[in-house]
């Protein structure tokens, strides 16, 4: 692990990695997508929920990369305020936007199936209240990172709001347990095995590889797009010396 | 058999896909321009210092 993440401290390592890694993550998002999707739209109505169970394929990734990509710009943040590691900077700052996307997804695509299968656009329940919660987490980050002008100082302060913000990860994934809420309690990763059916259950994990691997490209790219945007700043700045 | 006719529920089920489709799409797009935009940047500003600043091999 240490020797992992030692090799993508070093930009150079990390810029001829991402070179070919973020287009393959890219094709497979695609290629998993495409059986997902296939899957997800010949797979039978739900008993109870009707067509609206397609929403869940795209709903419960969305949610669940919402959490992971928390967790990741968390730890990216840690790195980057205890050992003062630029790439790991680069690396919170490009995962923020991602995190916020699919957080906000999984918010209105779990709104359009409230609607018709609850009766209700939004209700103050736990999952949701703490899934609102963590979207404000995002943007807070985003927001503190361009209100400072020093961007040094700007990053230190982001990274203390990320790491505060990860206190609601765990209140986002157990919120079902802890409260009575109207949202369904875990269903995939439930004790003594997964409740959904198998039918359902091949698309939404397909689906979910195919978001989790969009993710990998994504942050690549944009982590690449940072240390170019660096690389750029020192060239300015050794042009006005 | 391909099921594309959510009956009912086509305005919730559709709008979620769209909403999903572009929200990734302009990800894609705006993630890929942020890179290849500073990658140009990048690159002109050093060859513009490298020209200002020679190296020390080019140096007396």
């Amino acid at each position: 692990m240490t020797q992992a993440l030692a090799f993508l401290y070093n930009p150079h390592r990390f810029m001829a990695f991402s070179a070919w890694a973020a287009p393959l993550f890219g094709a497979l998002a695609l290629a998993l997508a495409a059986v997902g999707l296939w899957l997800g739209f010949t797979a039978p109505e739900d008993y109870q929920q009707g067509d609206t169970v397609r929403i869940m394929f795209i709903h419960v990734p969305a949610a669940w990369l919402g959490l992971f990509v928390y967790v990741c710009l968390g730890g990216a943040s840690f790195l980057s305020l205890v050992f003062r590691q630029a790439l790991a900077d680069a690396a919170a700052r490009a995962a923020a936007p991602i995190g916020a996307v699919f957080t906000a997804l999984a918010l209105a695509t779990g709104s359009l199936w409230g609607k018709p299968m609850w009766g209700a656009w939004w209700v103050w329940d736990a999952r949701l209240t703490s899934v609102l919660v963590l979207f404000l987490f995002y943007l807070a980050y985003m927001a503190l990172r361009a209100a400072i002008d020093d961007e040094a100082k700007g990053a230190r302060a982001a990274a203390i709001l990320a790491l505060v913000g990860l206190i609601n990860v765990p209140v986002v994934h157990w919120s079902v347990e802890w409260w009575n809420t109207l949202h369904q309690g875990r269903t995939v990763f439930a004790a003594g095995g997964s409740r959904a059916a198998t039918v359902f259950l091949v698309p939404l994990l397909l689906m979910s590889l195919s978001y989790m691997s969009a993710f990998g490209a994504l942050w690549l790219v944009r982590i690449r797009g940072e240390v170019w945007r660096r690389r750029a700043a020192a060239a300015e700045a050794r042009l006005a010396r | 058999m391909l099921d594309l006719d959510p009956g009912p529920y086509g305005f919730y089920v559709w709008m979620s896909y769209g909403l999903s489709a572009v929200a990734l799409a302009w990800l894609a797009v705006s993630s890929l321009a942020f890179a290849r935009r500073w990658r140009r940047r990048a690159e002109a500003l050093e060859t513009r210092a490298q020209e200002v600043e020679p190296g020390p091999e080019t140096q007396p």
